[in-house]
C-alpha cells in the first residue's frame, strides 16, 4: 500500500511544505486507491474529473511563494448532500439523477478556497435518511472493516472512503448521527459541530432544525483542521452562529501533548448505557473509563433522564421538517419529471414524480411528517416533541454544571450486516438513541474509535459531547483519550483496517 | 385519523403529493399504525408550562443589509429543469378539465 494513502492529513500538510510530496503525487495516489478499490466498498456515487488539475493548481501556487492554508493540496470528499457546481449533486436520491447544482455549497467553496483537492461525491441514504447507507438510491456502501457489514449511516460514504483510505478527510453531515454513528462503524473520527457552527448553505436540508455539517477523519487533530476551514459565520445561513470560534487544531494540539486529565470532569450518561448495549461495546466503554480515570479524569455517572423519549421526538421533529424541505422536489425546476398519460395537470405530474423519484424510507417519513403537521394533530405530536426537545436541553444543562465533557458509547453496536434491518425501520431507528439527543440540543458531539470489540473485532466509538459553543473542548479532551488509547494499543484503531484488496 | 387506515394514509399522500400505488398504501397502512403507537409517548411527557423549542440555539430575527448580492441568471437558474422555454419554467396545466 502506498504511504502516501496512509498519511495523516496533519502530516502530509507538513510534508507539502516541505516539498518531500507534492499535491498531484498525494491526488494521483488516492485516485489510483479509489481505482483500486471501489468496486469493493463503492464509497463514492461521482468522482471529480478535475482533481488533478487542481492538485497542480495547489503545487504550482506553493511553487510561486504563495503563502497556503495548511491543508491546501489535501485531498478531500464531499458527501452528496452539498451542492458542487463541478460535480452531479444527487443527495442519493433518483428524484435528483443528474442535477448539477448552479452554485456550491459555502461549505464548499470554503474548501476549494482553502485549495483543498475535492475526490468526488460519497454515497449516503437517500436525502440523508437511514443508517446504514442502504438507503442510497443508487447502490450500497460496503464497510471497509467486513465487506459484508453497514458502515453505517447516513454518511457511509464519507466514513468508508476515509476508513479504506481513499481519501485522508472527508465531509459528512449529521442529523441525529448521520457523522458520528458512521465514523463508530469504520473506525474513524467524526464530529457533529455546535448547531449553526457550520454553515447549511448550499446543503440539501433534511430537518433544519438538526442538520449540521462537519469533518471525518482517522485523526482528531485532522478533524480539528478541516473544522477550522469550515466553521464560521455565513449570511446566507441565517441560523448560522455570529460568534467567532477559537482554533480547534489548537485545542487538539493541548491535549495531545496534555501530561493528564487532572482537573477534567467526565460524566458517564447512565440513560445511554441501558438495554440494547452490545457486551462487546459495554467492556470497551468500560475500559475507556479505567484508563481515563487512571489518567487523572474524575468521572462520575449523570442522568439525562429524557434522553428515553429521544428517539420518539426526533422521529416526529424529523420527519415534519424533511417533509416540509422536501416539497420543493416537485418536478418544476429541477430533477426528475414522470408525465402519466392522458392530460395529467402539474399536480399530477408531481405526484407521479415523487412516487416514481423517492424511496420507500423517504416516502414513509414525508407521510409521517405530514401526518404529524396535519390539522388537529400538531400539537399532539410536533408540539409535544418540541417540549420534549426543552426537557433535554435542561437536562444536558444540569450535567454541564457538573461535568465538562458526556461520555457514552457512540452506537449500541458494532456494524450490523447489510440488510439485517432493512425490513424493520424501527429497529433501524433504536441503534440511533445514542447520538440523537445531541442533535435535539444542539450541543456538539465527536465520536473516536476506542478499540475492537472482542466479540467480532469490529471498531468501537466513543462519544465525547460538550456544552453548545464549547466544540474546541472536544478536540482537547479527545484529542488525549486518541493518545491513550494509542499508547495503550501501540496503534490508532484505523491503521488496523483491513486490507481490502 | 389516529388509525392508519388506509384511507388515512390516502389521504395524506395526496396532501404530500406523492402517487403511492395501491400496494404501498397497504403497506404504509402497517408501518405507519406501529411507528405512530411507538411515538405517541412524546404526548405524555411535558406538562403545559414546559415550552416547546424549535430551534436549538437561541437566535433572534436575523436581518441583513438590504443590498444586490450574486444571482443566477436566468439561463444558471433553468439549467436544471425538466422543461424551459429559455425564460420560464414550462410545466402541465395548472387547473384540471373539471376546474
Amino acid at each position: 500500500m502506498s504511504e502516501l494513502i496512509s498519511m495523516r492529513a496533519a502530516d502530509a500538510s507538513l510534508a507539502l511544505a516541505e516539498g518531500t510530496v507534492s499535491s498531484v503525487e498525494l491526488t494521483q495516489a488516492h485516485l489510483d486507491r479509489i481505482e483500486a478499490t471501489e468496486s469493493h466498498i463503492g464509497a463514492f456515487l461521482a468522482r471529480s474529473s478535475n482533481a488533478l488539475e487542481a492538485a497542480r493548481d495547489s503545487d504550482d501556487r506553493r511553487a510561486a511563494g504563495e503563502k497556503l492554508s495548511p491543508l491546501a493540496g489535501i485531498p478531500i470528499a464531499i458527501k452528496d448532500v452539498l451542492c458542487t457546481s463541478d460535480m452531479v449533486t444527487t443527495a442519493g436520491s433518483r428524484i435528483l439523477e443528474g442535477w448539477v447544482p448552479p452554485y456550491d455549497a459555502t461549505v464548499v467553496s470554503k474548501l476549494l478556497t482553502a485549495g483543498m483537492v475535492a475526490l468526488g461525491k460519497t454515497n449516503m441514504d437517500e436525502f440523508a435518511m437511514g443508517s446504514s447507507t442502504e438507503r442510497s438510491g443508487y447502490h450500497p456502501t460496503h464497510n471497509p472493516w467486513d465487506l459484508t457489514r453497514a458502515p453505517g449511516g447516513s454518511g457511509g460514504g464519507s466514513a468508508a472512503a476515509v476508513a479504506a483510505k481513499q481519501a485522508p478527510v472527508a465531509i459528512g453531515s449529521d442529523t441525529g448521527g448521520s457523522i458520528r454513528q458512521p465514523a463508530s462503524f469504520t473506525g474513524t473520527v467524526g464530529v457533529k459541530p455546535t448547531y449553526g457552527g457550520v454553515s447549511r448553505y448550499g446543503v440539501i436540508a433534511l430537518a433544519s432544525s438538526l442538520d449540521q455539517v462537519g469533518p471525518v477523519s482517522r485523526t482528531v487533530m485532522d478533524s480539528a483542521m478541516v473544522h477550522d476551514v469550515i466553521a464560521g459565520h455565513d449570511p446566507h445561513d441565517s441560523t448560522s452562529i455570529p460568534t467567532p470560534w477559537t482554533s480547534m487544531t489548537e485545542a487538539a494540539l493541548k491535549g495531545s501533548r496534555a501530561e493528564s486529565l487532572a482537573g477534567v470532569r467526565v460524566g458517564v450518561v447512565k440513560e445511554l448505557l441501558g438495554e440494547g448495549i452490545a457486551p462487546g461495546v459495554r467492556q470497551r466503554f468500560d475500559e475507556a473509563l479505567e484508563l481515563l480515570s487512571a489518567q487523572g479524569a474524575e468521572v462520575v455517572e449523570v442522568s439525562v433522564p429524557h434522553c428515553e423519549y429521544a428517539v420518539a421526538a426526533y422521529y416526529l421533529i424529523l420527519p415534519a421538517e424533511a417533509s416540509s424541505n422536501l416539497a420543493k422536489f416537485d418536478s418544476v425546476r429541477f430533477g426528475m419529471r414522470v408525465t402519466p398519460e392522458g392530460t395529467p395537470t402539474v399536480e399530477d405530474v408531481m405526484s407521479a414524480t415523487r412516487d416514481a423519484g423517492f424511496g420507500d424510507e423517504v416516502k414513509r417519513r414525508i407521510i409521517l411528517g405530514t401526518y404529524a403537521l396535519s390539522a388537529g394533530y400538531y400539537d399532539a405530536y410536533y408540539g409535544s416533541a418540541q417540549k420534549i426537545r426543552t426537557l433535554i436541553q435542561r437536562d444536558f444543562a444540569q450535567s454541564f454544571e457538573k461535568v465538562d465533557v458526556l461520555l457514552s458509547p457512540s452506537t449500541p453496536t458494532t456494524a450490523f450486516p447489510l440488510g439485517e434491518k432493512m425490513e424493520d425501520p424501527l429497529a433501524m431507528w433504536a441503534g440511533d438513541v445514542t447520538t440523537i439527543p445531541a442533535n435535539l440540543a444542539g450541543i456538539p458531539g465527536m465520536s473516536l474509535p476506542m478499540g475492537l470489540s472482542p466479540e467480532d473485532g469490529l471498531p468501537v466509538g466513543l462519544q465525547l459531547m460538550a456544552p453548545a459553543y464549547q466544540d474546541a473542548r472536544l478536540y482537547e479532551v479527545g484529542a488525549v483519550c486518541e493518545r491513550l488509547f494509542e499508547e495503550r494499543d501501540g496503534h490508532l484503531v484505523s491503521e488496523r483496517v483491513p486490507e481490502v484488496i | 385519523m389516529s388509525e392508519m387506515t388506509p384511507e388515512a394514509i390516502r389521504h395524506l399522500a395526496s396532501l404530500a403529493r406523492i402517487a403511492l400505488s395501491e400496494d404501498e398504501i397497504t403497506r404504509l397502512s402497517g408501518e405507519l399504525g406501529a411507528i405512530v403507537s411507538a411515538v405517541e409517548a412524546v404526548q405524555k411527557v411535558a406538562g403545559d408550562d414546559v415550552p416547546p423549542t424549535s430551534h436549538p440555539i437561541p437566535l433572534g430575527n436575523v436581518f441583513r443589509e438590504d443590498a444586490v448580492g450574486d444571482t443566477l441568471s436566468t439561463a444558471e437558474a433553468l439549467a436544471g429543469a425538466p422543461d424551459h422555454d429559455g425564460s420560464r419554467f414550462r410545466v402541465s396545466a395548472i387547473l384540471g378539465e373539471e376546474q
